[in-house]
């Protein structure tokens, strides 16, 4: 099956999914987003790669903080942004979805990015619209999020260039995250040798371990000597469906203090892709500590995206 | 109306036949195999050279969508997708809308269909009323009415009371009761076998345990009630197991297994490919196995094709969003051939799980070429490759996973009561 | 054609070069032959001078036929653009484009007082008005021929003059 993602001459078409993507791919893209990383220091924080391009964000889901910085790094390339939060009252059909879609191709949108409820969806829409047209996945259901993925290695990257030598552990509600997925696929491609997932056993999907993770239910055996720690969002509705018997309970057991990140390399780093449930996951004194690196976090994702978006809009 | 089918390689697995032999109908009867009958002259020749002459097919799950969705498709378009695809009795499940759960219902529905003089249709009626699981329906004038057994489709009893009362009803009259065995709460909202590929595409999953939990409850029930069940659609390995040991203690169950889930896995979602999106979902290669496995050895019973057609937007939504189901009629055949072909298995023994044996479950006079018998034939091309796209379907439904592939197994001519409805 | 061994090129190139340093001049290298060139000069022209190095890959103008070059180098400017004159570096003049692409990007980064172009050999086939104020070596080579300047092990120049593909 030909990946959808990639030309036939194997360039980068649309970004869906990091699951499938080569890891020459994932270079090239953490590698140009150093190069924009300096831009947002400069007098004049643009680039004019995208100029006279549209991007059009397409928000099925509602979300601010990546619409945001989508926003930024779209205008930061010099292109010309709109903003579509189509709300799930009006949307309950996908014949919206590829209504929208056409008649933002006519107004001649070229590149689209998409959040969506809905496992797949961002694929359904690759499928549908026109060859010139790239579509990034900005969030699928609980499939991918795969800028997410790369800014959270690009981050890794960053402050543990030496990859092949890293324990890193991933911290929570795998079951339901895009995240935690699009960062396992990364750091396998990769080639972290050690990735860890540690959770009760309500919050994984069954055969996890196929993805290339040890599974750890005792987060202070899981904690042992790791390098990075990645943690994970809580939401309300484990509790409500008895996957979790409350958010004490889940602090207890799973939540991030400063007690068990010593358990961790000294040197280890703390990364939350937000936005943070204090207290739930992730205690206060450890969110702000000195091996936080969530603040980067945001700056790297407006540089990763910007890599994301000149990539895709030059294929 | 006489005719004379000539020169085709006749299969009847009842009859025991599997040879070049000739084929002689009069009033809508076989009148003779191999040997023509006294003062038989042909209005009709077909010459079925080269042609596989077989019983016509029995296929225990289609949905003709009437009454109540012919946006989805109409009985007129998918009697003529059974003609096409050599389908010549069928039981239709009964979610319809309104649902089969009233006597006249049923009798305007077998109406509809005699008039078109296609297929013979066999309603299942509703175990329940609405299917809601807590009233049982009239099974007596269901029965009456045309009614061969009574289903839940795919919505399961939750009140386990409910579901042991409506099997101990049915059961003293003698009614099978059709179940597919699905745990309700623990499949809910699930879109696709729960495992390795769920898992990786973020899709809810339906554990193999729905399936075993609710076959376990379904067979305890069947025996201490007396009651005679059909599990349809089986998809999971440990499912074929329980209904072997099952059958191994005496105890009366029979059960199908979908022709698409011959083929698909879960892997065969790809790229989350919606018309793989099926109820039951497509579970995993050792799942697939044991279920060829259990056809072989008897377990199964029977294949059918559990058609269901729906309408083009339909699948056009995020793979969860997609209605499940694939249109199936006119690939119960080139399907089968094809799994008989990947096992090495003979001919015949693949169409006797698409003839006799679903006419043994139906309890019905059809799926063999004895004399007398309705003269219901499917004359086909066993080489003759066709490729699998929405201009060569007559159903409505162009929902299939099979969009795009060549499969062997064309349909030259479908007989009715011995007038021929295809070809 | 014989063209002149690169490293004598550089010698006259320094020399040229050496009277103009001020105190607000900053050297600033493309990227790569230009960035070789300013690490090289660096040195000989002792003092402590402002400089950096660009790479014009997101300003260049065949970005939607070309896409992005496959390695892009951050830019890196680490003083203040504003009122200086800088002394662009680069190895190669040719068309033009990516001295017009290193200046638009310069001025993202302030107004400069001035910019001089200062290359080690000016090819010949300029397609905009723009041209270097120095250039150790001038010449012209055909459109079908691709000249770079590369660089040994231990540093040390040369340069490759093959036919296009």
């Amino acid at each position: 099956m030909q990946n959808p993602q990639l030309t036939n001459d194997g360039k980068l078409k649309h970004l869906l999914s990091i699951d499938g993507l080569p890891k020459s791919i994932l270079n090239q893209i953490l590698d140009t987003a150093e190069s924009f990383v300096g831009v947002a220091e400069r007098e004049v924080k643009k680039v004019p790669l995208l100029r006279g391009k549209t991007v059009c964000n397409l928000f099925f889901e509602n979300s601010t903080r990546t619409r945001t910085t989508f926003e930024i790094a779209a205008k930061r390339l010099s292109a010309d942004v709109i903003t579509l939060n189509v709300s799930t009252s009006s949307q309950s059909k996908g014949e919206t979805i590829l209504d929208t879609i056409d008649n933002l191709t006519a107004m001649h949108a070229d590149m689209f990015v998409v959040r969506h409820a809905q496992s797949g969806a961002a694929h359904m829409i690759a499928k549908h619209v026109a060859p010139h047209i790239h579509v990034i996945n900005a969030g699928d259901g609980r499939h991918a999020h795969p800028t997410q993925g790369l800014l959270d290695v690009f981050t890794i990257r960053h402050y543990k260039p030496e990859m092949h030598n890293l324990r890193v552990a991933i911290v929570g509600d795998v079951l339901h995250s895009r995240v935690a997925r699009s960062e396992i696929h990364a750091l396998t491609t990769l080639g972290v040798p050690e990735i860890r997932v540690i959770a009760p056993k309500t919050l994984l999907p069954k055969d996890v371990e196929k993805l290339g993770v040890h599974v750890y239910h005792d987060m202070r055996e899981g904690l042992k000597n790791v390098d990075v720690i990645m943690m994970l969002r809580l939401q309300n509705e484990r509790m409500t469906s008895a996957m979790l018997p409350s958010s004490q309970e889940y602090f207890k057991t799973y939540g991030l203090t400063s007690e068990k990140l010593a358990l961790a390399k000294p040197d280890a780093i703390v990364m939350h892709p937000g936005p943070m449930n204090r207290g739930v996951e992730i205690d206060s004194a450890v969110a702000d500590g000195t091996q936080s690196v969530i603040l980067p976090q945001v700056t790297y994702g407006i540089a990763v995206r910007m890599a994301v978006m000149s990539i895709l809009a030059g294929n | 109306m006489k005719i004379h089918i000539k020169n085709g390689h006749l299969i009847d697995p009842k009859n025991g036949i599997d040879a070049k032999q000739d084929i002689y109908i009069a009033a809508g009867k076989i009148a003779g195999i191999g040997k023509s009958p006294e003062g038989f002259t042909a209005n009709q020749t077909i010459d079925a050279t080269n042609l596989v002459v077989i019983p016509g097919l029995v296929d225990l799950s289609a949905r003709l969508r009437e009454p109540g969705f012919e946006h989805k498709a109409t009985l007129e378009s998918e009697m003529q997708a059974a003609a096409a695809g050599g389908v010549t009795s069928l039981a239709c499940p009964p979610d319809t809308d309104p649902v089969l759960d009233e006597p006249g219902l049923v009798e305007m529905l077998k109406h509809r269909a005699k008039q078109l003089n296609q297929a013979h249709v066999y309603p299942l009626g509703a175990l329940t009323h609405q299917l809601a699981g807590i009233e049982i329906t009239e099974m007596c004038e269901l029965n009456e009415a045309g009614c061969v057994g009574f289903s839940q489709a795919d919505i399961a009893i939750k009140d386990t009371q409910v579901l042991w009362r409506a099997m101990q009803y049915a059961a003293t009259f003698g009614f099978t009761v059709w179940l597919r065995p699905e745990e309700p709460y623990l499949a809910k909202d699930g879109v696709a076998h729960d495992g390795e590929v769920a898992a990786r595409l973020g899709l809810k999953g339906i554990p193999a345990a729905a399936e075993t939990l609710a076959i376990a409850s379904i067979l305890r029930i069947a025996k201490e009630t007396g009651a005679n069940v059909h599990l349809c659609r089986l998809s999971t390995a440990e499912g074929v197991d329980m209904v072997r040991a099952a059958k191994k203690t005496g105890q009366k169950v029979t059960c199908d297994v979908s022709a698409n889930h011959l083929h698909l896995t879960d892997f065969d979602i790809g790229y989350f490919d919606a018309n793989v999106h099926l109820k039951p979902p497509a579970r995993s290669q050792r799942d697939k196995t044991a279920l060829s496995n259990g056809l072989a050895d008897g377990t199964i019973d029977a294949i059918c094709s559990d058609h269901t057609p729906v309408d083009d937007d339909a699948k056009l939504y995020p793979f969860a969003e997609a209605e499940a189901g694939a249109t199936g009629l006119e690939l119960l055949l080139p399907l089968t051939l094809k799994w008989a072909d990947d096992n090495k298995l003979s001919l015949s023994d693949a169409v006797k799980h698409i003839t006799q044996s679903p006419a043994n479950i139906l309890g019905i006079a059809a799926g063999d070429l004895s004399i007398n018998a309705s003269a219901d034939i499917c004359v086909f091309d066993a080489k003759q490759y066709w490729k699998i796209e929405p201009k060569a379907l007559l159903s409505q439904g162009k929902n299939t996973p099979f969009l795009g592939m060549e499969l062997a197994g064309k349909v030259r001519y479908t007989l009715v009561n011995g007038h021929v409805v295809h070809g | 054609m014989n063209l002149p061994n690169p490293e004598a090129l550089f010698e006259m190139l320094a020399e040229q070069i050496k009277p103009m340093i001020t105190a607000k001049t900053a050297i600033v290298g493309i990227h790569s032959g230009g960035a070789w060139l300013t690490e090289r000069l660096l040195p000989i022209l002792g003092k402590d001078i402002e400089n950096g190095i660009l790479d014009v890959s997101f300003y260049r103008d065949d970005f939607n036929q070309r896409g992005l070059h496959n390695e892009t180098k951050p830019s890196q400017i680490p003083f203040d653009v504003q009122d200086k004159h800088i002394l662009l570096i680069d190895d190669v003049f040719y068309t033009g484009r990516t001295i017009r692409a290193a200046m638009n990007e310069l001025f993202d980064y302030g107004r400069p007082a001035s910019i001089t172009l200062a290359v080690l050999v000016n090819r010949g086939g300029r397609e905009l008005p723009i041209a270097p104020q120095i250039s150790a070596f001038n010449t012209e080579i055909e459109a079908s021929k691709n000249l770079q300047l590369l660089r040994h092990q231990d540093g040390t120049f040369y340069f490759t003059l093959e036919e296009n593909e």
